[in-house]
């Protein structure tokens, strides 16, 4: 028997409320496949499961709002039979519950599950349950559906728990990207206006295969150690239009082909505003680029978002005097990109080069 | 008018011997010697040797004669000297007082009262220190009374010779030197048990001996900010649920305190009625403090930790209040 439990989509979530089964029981599922809708503080989020099965039983009802790691339905394993025994371990024990506090709770609605016993032997006590009641009713009596305040909430969180524990360093270089735009105004130039590449999808290309050689920027820095991923899965901040952002992946940045990544660019940000993305889309990011130039500022630095460890910052492309190698003076479109580090992963050195080769990647847009 | 228990009980007899021809008590050196326990002292000067009976050493005889004159029209109150004597009588209690209204089809009715000591704690040694009123109130067709305060000493027997079936009535042999104010309402029934403090943290129903016990550990608890409520049961037979669930409702805990051994005792019953009638209003696992199970011992310092004690009641309810 397989558990499908509810998986952390973003650092920053605790619980999710479960919202939709896109699944049944006898099911046959596919590994990736979407199965259930779920509400983080951020987005309504498409869920994936990550193995193959056949669905035994759905655990939790929609509606309910679950804790991450929550078991929400058993599978049976491919071959399993179904009247197979159950491998699960037997339960601990019955919770120790005092029946006049069970019945006490039952009556003011509280969940005597989500109590901390004070009684002997750790039991639920009819005190417990007064407490857990007046506790709810100094809470402010939660709006429905305050997404916007929810969100806040989330990124309020997550910016506080990166500036508290990551020591960011920040880096900034100037861009010539008169190649780059030559060639993107070539290259679209037999397009429909559909099929267009825009920098951006240029950018974060230029990241990806600028990662291959700096590892350490790309990946998860957990439980006191950095664990560098080899796939570059961008998060691309997405600002949303009621305010707030959301940073989903485009996975495998590298191995995609420009127009490939042109393609999940706008097929991301299209489902992140009508709030449609999956779970891994969500949890998957291994660094974030961020793009403010459309909105007109010269450079953006940057808050990482744990457990990521980089992220790297657009300005806006502008007309600017521009020294050559050769030492002539022109006017050229200047970009500026900026690198947000994690000074217990990299160094300022190697930050510095990080930036050198995206620099040079943008330079030669024919390779990428 | 400050009395003793023994006092109390005196006075009751007096009233009832005085007031009524039919009454008379019997049993082994009730006259002569004043009673085992003084409480009949000075009864046969006062009401003579007819009605003041001494026995002779056969609790089988005695009994089986009290429980004759009960059906012949008399009111006798049978004095047997303690309860570890008794159980020469019990073919008489069990086998015929208890039954004969029963097997004769209501023509017969045995308005017999029975009074005797129980108990331990005064280093007799185990065949003199049982607590065996449980046995009794085992038995339909008796009432069982045990009076644990002078008001009930006073006020129990009036009503148990009212009775028309038999009644026995444990007066527990330490109590017996208890003083204290006689109340001015000392008439009472035969059929509810009584709240002797007020509480709302945890119930201690005890009776008989142990009520004082229970009393000072009340007392005890309160000074360490625990409010215990304190029942009697006073009728050990038929229990009176309903006082003992309004108690436990209230505090949600119990505590039931016994001289007897915890294995078959009233404890038990107590404990059994509050989970069927109250399950729901327990907030903690009810808690018995008895006798431990071995012969009670002779030696003082064992005999006292073999018994309930008002410390032990004390840890019992700290215990479940983790405290």
């Amino acid at each position: 028997m397989l558990e499908f439990k509810l998986p952390s989509i973003g650092s920053d979530m605790d619980e999710g409320k479960l919202l939709e089964w896109k699944i049944k029981p006898g099911d046959r599922v596919k590994k990736g496949q979407v199965v259930a809708i779920v509400d983080t503080s951020k987005a309504a989020v498409d869920v994936e499961i990550w193995f193959d099965g056949t669905v035994h039983e759905l655990l939790i009802e929609p509606g309910a709002t679950i804790p991450v790691g929550t078991v929400l339905a058993t599978l049976l394993a491919p071959g399993e039979k179904a009247g197979a025994p159950a491998v699960a371990a037997p339960p601990a024990g019955r919770r120790k519950i005092s029946p006049a506090a069970r019945k006490h709770a039952e009556a003011l609605g509280v969940d005597v599950d989500t109590l901390a016993g004070s009684g002997p032997g750790g039991a639920v006590m009819l005190a417990d349950v007064d407490a857990a009641a007046a506790q709810r009713s100094l809470a402010k009596p939660a709006a429905p559906s305050d997404r916007q305040a929810e969100m806040r909430k989330a990124i309020a969180a997550a910016m506080s728990r990166s500036k508290r524990e990551i020591p960011h360093y920040y880096l900034a270089e100037a861009i010539a990207m008169e190649r780059a735009q030559a060639w993107l105004s070539e290259a679209n130039a037999g397009r429909p206006i559909t099929g267009r590449l825009l920098m951006a999808a240029f950018q974060l290309k230029a990241v990806a295969l600028a990662l291959q050689k700096y590892p350490e920027m790309n990946g998860f820095f957990r439980d006191g150690a950095f664990q560098p991923v080899a796939a570059a899965h961008i998060g691309v901040a997405i600002s949303m239009r009621q305010g707030g952002l959301i940073a989903p992946a485009i996975h495998d940045v590298g191995e995609k082909s420009l127009d490939e990544v042109m393609r999940d660019l706008a097929d991301l940000v299209k489902r992140a505003r009508a709030g449609s993305l999956k779970s891994s889309e969500m949890s998957d990011p291994t660094i974030t680029v961020t793009n403010l130039g459309d909105q007109g500022v010269e450079a953006v630095y940057g808050v990482i978002y744990p457990p990521q460890v980089a992220l790297v910052g657009f300005g806006r492309i502008a007309p600017r005097p521009w020294v050559d190698a050769a030492g002539g003076l022109s006017v050229a479109p200047v970009l500026t990109a900026s690198l947000a580090a994690d000074h217990r992963v990299s160094d300022g050195h190697r930050g510095a080069l990080f930036l050198a080769e995206l620099r040079d990647w943008l330079q030669q847009p024919e390779k990428l | 008018m400050k009395i003793s228990y023994r006092e109390a009980m005196r006075q009751a007899m007096h009233e009832a011997l005085a007031g009524d021809p039919r009454v008379f008590l019997m049993g082994e050196d009730v006259g002569r010697y004043g009673g085992t326990y003084a409480v009949s002292k000075g009864f046969i000067e006062e009401f003579g040797p007819e009605r003041i009976r001494d026995t002779p050493l056969s609790e089988l005889g005695f009994v089986g004669a009290g429980i004759g004159a009960a059906l012949g029209g008399m009111r006798p109150i049978v004095e047997v000297m303690t309860v570890n004597f008794s159980l020469l009588a019990l073919d008489q209690i069990v086998n015929t007082a208890a039954v004969l209204r029963h097997m004769s089809g209501g023509q017969f009715s045995v308005p017999l009262v029975v009074r005797m000591a129980t108990g331990a704690g005064r280093q007799l040694a185990a065949q003199h220190s049982h607590s065996l009123e449980n046995w009794y109130a085992h038995i339909p067709g008796i009432r069982v009374l045990a009076p644990a305060t002078i008001g009930d000493a006073r006020g129990m027997l009036a009503p148990a010779l009212a009775d028309p079936d038999p009644v026995i009535i444990f007066e527990h042999a330490q109590l017996y030197n208890l003083e204290g104010e006689l109340p001015d309402d000392w008439q009472c029934d035969i059929a509810r048990a009584a709240v002797r403090r007020e509480g709302s943290q945890v119930s201690v129903f005890a009776y008989g001996g142990c009520l004082p016990k229970a009393m000072q550990a009340a007392a005890e608890l309160a000074d360490a900010g625990i409010d215990a409520e304190v029942v009697d049961l006073r009728v050990l037979r038929p229990l009176d649920t309903e006082t003992i669930a309004a108690s436990v409702r209230k505090t949600h805990r119990a505590v039931v305190v016994d001289e007897g051994w915890k294995s078959g005792s009233l404890a038990a019953e107590v404990i059994a009625r509050i989970v069927e009638d109250c399950f729901y209003d327990l907030d903690a696992p009810p808690v018995r403090v008895c006798s431990a199970e071995v012969p009670i011992p002779y030696a003082r310092h064992m005999e006292e930790a073999a018994l309930p004690q008002p410390a032990k009641i004390v840890a019992a309810v700290k215990e479940m209040l983790d405290a």
